[in-house]
């Protein structure tokens, strides 16, 4: 059983229904039993990263989170969530997050020319910088879609793939059971169900 | 690199996908859930369903509807039609719509785009504009193009990206439902304004017509048609096809 962490932010129709459509068992649940004993952990995430990481304090999340970690449960993050599960974000001030991956996040604005849009907004090609098993049934080049105004940077020891925007910037990352998508697996068609049914098998 | 986005509109009425022309002249094409799935598994990069109901029931329908939609398409997901109020964002965002539109809402009152923004994000908030020349400018009509709001369309649109809109649809009613190209000059006129995705719609006949948008307007991001999707006219793959030919950068 897949468990989708709830701690307030956004919606989670689609990336429930989007696990549901690959066969995997899933629910979206903030009952602390349901995450310990379920298989595998999804972090959800939209919003800003002080807001969010705020709520999963004060919801505890950030406990189980660490906890389910330390046992070596296999969790990922996705869009923000994949940001938080950074050491600090760099999104108006400086704030601190889970810790579980190295490296930081920051805004696009001043890292990128100034002629591309902010957010990078649309579809864009992911290019493999190591082999994981996320990756089983899909291809170099794979499209995805990405909605976001800050990326992950300094942390080339769980990067695994890149996609590029004015620069090459963190799409995905994975470390151990720590796994994380910067685009939404849920809103990327057939290659984003192909990722996800690689998380759910792996 | 980023990719040029292929868009097909769903207008729908009691539960049933229709398009106009000219805005009027409503027929019965299709069922959403249907055409969603059957644009989703052929290159579609984006799908946007416009509610044109006005009672209360038949907006329940809508919402059922993208309810049964987002179950089963994995592709963004924009709303638009009777947003009014932060609670039809929420309305239609529970139903798994992932960006919502704003048009005559924004203009009677634009402190919604503002409101939506601070509690969903800027890259929630689609502003969509029915623009038409008046003796030589660019007016915002509201209404579904019927009334002409006297507004001048480029400051009103870069007011609404100031106040947090995320993306813009540009909806020209000069080039609406003839089939002869989209609005360059209007289009045009919009990306130097705005530091935001521009969506154009209205004009588009044939694969060309695409070609001729993304050639001419490096900066346009994507292109929204119905009809010709709708009734078979133009294949999204093909589509596709003839703009990679092109060296225009698309998700195949």
């Amino acid at each position: 059983m897949i468990a989708i962490i709830d701690y307030g932010v956004g919606n989670l129709f689609s990336l429930c229904s989007s696990l549901k459509s690959i066969g995997a068992e899933a629910v979206v649940t903030s009952d602390k039993e349901i995450l310990r004993s379920a298989d595998k952990l999804v972090l959800p995430g939209v919003g800003a990263f002080a807001d969010a990481a705020q709520k999963l304090r004060d919801t505890g999340m950030d406990l189980i989170v660490r906890e389910q970690a330390a046992a070596g449960k296999d969790i990922m993050g996705i869009c923000l969530g994949m940001q938080l599960l950074f050491e600090k974000s760099y999104e108006y001030g400086e704030h601190e997050g889970l810790g579980l991956l190295k490296g930081s996040v920051v805004p696009m604005e001043g890292a990128i020319p100034e002629k591309l849009k902010i957010p990078h907004i649309g579809w864009n090609a992911l290019h493999f910088a190591k082999p994981s098993g996320l990756f089983k049934y899909i291809n170099e080049n794979d499209c995805v879609y990405f909605v976001h105004s800050y990326f992950a940077t300094d942390c080339d020891e769980s990067v695994i793939a890149t996609t590029e925007y004015g620069r090459e910037m963190t799409a995905a990352v994975e470390l151990g059971n720590i796994k994380g998508c910067q685009f939404h697996p849920e809103k990327s068609g057939k290659v984003g169900l192909a990722i996800l049914k690689a998380f759910c098998e792996n | 690199m980023i990719t040029k986005r292929i868009i097909p509109c769903l207008d729908v009425r009691n539960g049933r996908v229709v398009k106009g022309v000219n805005f009027e002249g409503l027929s019965d094409v299709s069922s959403p859930v249907e055409l969603a799935k059957y644009y989703s598994d052929n290159g579609a990069d984006e799908l946007v369903f416009y509610d044109i109901t006005a009672s209360f029931e038949e907006r329940r329908l809508f919402t059922d509807i993208l309810r049964e939609v987002a179950e089963q398409i994995f592709i963004p997901l924009t709303v638009g039609g009777g947003i009014n109020t932060v609670d039809d964002f929420d309305r239609v965002l529970k139903c798994g719509a992932d960006k919502v539109s704003v048009n005559s809402g924004a203009i009677r009152n634009p402190d919604l785009i503002r409101e939506a923004a601070e509690l969903y994000g800027n890259q929630c908030v689609v502003i969509s504009a029915d623009v038409k020349r008046v003796d030589g400018v660019f007016h915002v009509f509201a209404k579904g193009g019927r009334e002409d709001t006297g507004m001048e369309a480029i400051e009103w649109i870069k007011r609404c990206v100031k106040l947090g809109a995320g993306e813009v649809v540009v909806n020209s009613i000069d080039t609406d439902g003839v089939k002869k190209g989209f609005d360059i000059e209007m289009l045009k006129a919009v990306c130097e304004a705005v530091n935001v995705p521009v969506i154009a719609s209205g004009g588009a006949g044939g694969i060309n017509d695409f070609v001729e948008l993304f050639r001419e307007i490096p900066d346009i991001d994507a292109g929204l048609a119905a009809s010709i999707f709708h009734f078979g006219e133009v294949a999204i793959p093909d589509l596709k096809q003839e703009l990679k030919k092109n060296n225009i950068t698309v998700r195949l």
